[in-house]
């Protein structure tokens, strides 16, 4: 008993020790010259390895900005610091101001306001649904609410609020794009960080059709147009959308939005007061 | 056993993938086209072969004359280990677009439960060296002929439509298990007929 113990140690740790040799051995003969700047852009980088650059993951992105020249600014998640730090070890100048995006639902339509053409029993899961006559609301363009978006999520930044709807936390948000990517309706839209309002419909049926199923749904009515007219707002498709280069005040429009679909977003400022207090 | 039974045996009616379900993550992973499916495939059978031999030799020089044939798992997945890390060093040398392509998977033979399944199978079989030697390559190319084969049928799926929830490695799934439903032709009587 004692020498089989023993043996087993003593061959083990042999076995062990001759390969581990070998392969420092082997590491030193075969060894390639790496671009010392990959590895510092990695670094950089957040290592979520998230993909919403296109390539495979942050080391594969980052050989690419080495190697290939491939664009500096694909990194959402790493957003302006990330950026800055590679341009310095790229050696390159980059327009640094332009705005982090955060995905958000554009969809307030749950069971109390939305007309429903079936109930559905099957897998939760958007895509599913999706597949039957594009989903079990009327309305083809809304939000389906099983939340494939949440499980895609790589930071669980999406949650359903207080009405059951779905909701994405701005500050968690890492722009990914992959709840946008996701979603079968494309009602899961980017938007700028520090954006105020936005109108929360995807709907670009007409206002008589739209009405008879949504009653918070965009009837493309124009009077956003006409109350801030400083707020960017457009009507294309009987769907108003906000043009968030324009600063102008939006609140009016939001105010007398008829079918009160352009909500307010808790303004940057006001939320970290908020969270402050608590 | 003839070389040639032990062959038709390891490609076909025994094949790694398709009938003993071993080593599917690569089987899945790389099989999205058929140039990397084919490098991985040939990585695998290199492993896969030189693994059979060094494990037999463990076995039988160390192993079994100390009688602690029980460490036989830890010792041969310390082999494996090293000898994938080796050929991963080899292939980033000589072949860095392979390298690239490989990508994650590479690294991922070291677990992959088809190069200790043969090391096993092997010395459970009580080959001999070159029998052993014989048993991984064929072992290998068994792996390599179902990944290209899979790389193919994935190739053309491409183009295919495929329902949203299916699309990528669910359906790459059910056509493994087609796949294997159809090589369950290949079975042992086939196998005595041919080789006796």
């Amino acid at each position: 008993m004692g020498t089989t113990v023993l043996y087993a140690f003593i061959s083990v740790a042999a076995l062990g020790g001759v390969l581990g040799l070998g392969l420092a051995i082997a590491s030193r003969i075969l060894a390639v010259k790496k671009d010392e700047r990959v590895a510092e852009v990695e670094e950089a980088l957040p290592g979520l390895n998230c993909g919403a650059c296109g390539y495979a993951g942050c080391a594969s992105y980052a050989e690419a900005i080495v190697k290939e020249d491939a664009p500096l600014d694909l990194c959402g998640p790493g957003g302006a610091d990330a950026l800055k730090t590679i341009a310095d070890i790229m050696g390159k100048t980059v327009d640094t101001t332009s705005e982090k995006m955060v995905a958000q639902v554009h969809c307030r339509g749950n069971a109390a306001t939305s007309a429903y053409a079936f109930d559905y029993e099957g897998i939760e899961d958007c895509n599913a649904l999706h597949i039957f006559y594009e989903g079990n609301k009327v309305c083809k363009f809304g939000c389906l609410g099983l939340g494939s978006c949440m499980k895609v999520c790589p930071t669980d930044a999406i949650y359903y609020d207080d009405e059951g709807l779905v909701t994405v936390d701005r500050d968690l948000c890492i722009s990914c794009r992959k709840c946008v990517d996701i979603c079968p309706t494309g009602v899961m839209k980017m938007i700028p960080y520090s954006a105020d309002y936005i109108v929360a419909c995807n709907s670009t049926d007409k206002a008589a059709v739209t009405r008879k199923y949504c009653k918070v749904g965009c009837i493309g009515c124009k009077i956003c147009e006409k109350k801030s007219p400083e707020g960017g707002f457009t009507v294309e498709n009987n769907l108003a959308r906000i043009d968030f280069s324009k600063t102008g005040s939006r609140k009016e429009a939001a105010e007398a939005c008829p079918a009160k679909c352009i909500i307010p977003l808790v303004p940057v400022e006001e939320k970290a007061v908020v969270e402050a207090k608590s | 056993m003839t070389y040639i039974g032990i062959i038709i045996m390891f490609v076909f009616v025994n094949n790694f993938i398709l009938s003993q379900f071993l080593g599917l993550c690569p089987f899945i992973g790389v099989s999205k086209n058929v140039d990397s499916a084919i490098g991985m495939g040939f990585a695998v059978t290199f492993v896969m072969s030189i693994a059979a031999l060094t494990t037999w030799a463990i076995y039988n020089f160390i192993l079994a004359p100390l009688d602690i044939t029980f460490l036989q798992t830890i010792t041969f997945i310390l082999v494996i280990a090293t000898l994938v890390q080796l050929v991963e060093m080899v292939i980033q040398k000589t072949s860095p677009p392979l390298y690239k392509s490989l990508g994650i998977y590479l690294p991922l033979i070291t677990t992959n439960c088809a190069v200790l399944g043969i090391a096993l199978i092997a010395v459970r079989s009580e080959y001999s060296a070159l029998e052993s030697f014989v048993a991984g390559i064929a072992a290998g190319l068994g792996f390599l002929l179902a990944i290209v084969l899979m790389s193919t049928i994935r190739e053309r799926m491409d183009r295919e439509w495929v329902p949203k929830p299916l699309r990528g490695t669910p359906i790459a799934f059910i056509t493994g298990g087609l796949m294997a439903l159809a090589f369950m032709a290949f079975d042992k009587a086939l196998l005595n007929n041919l080789v006796g």
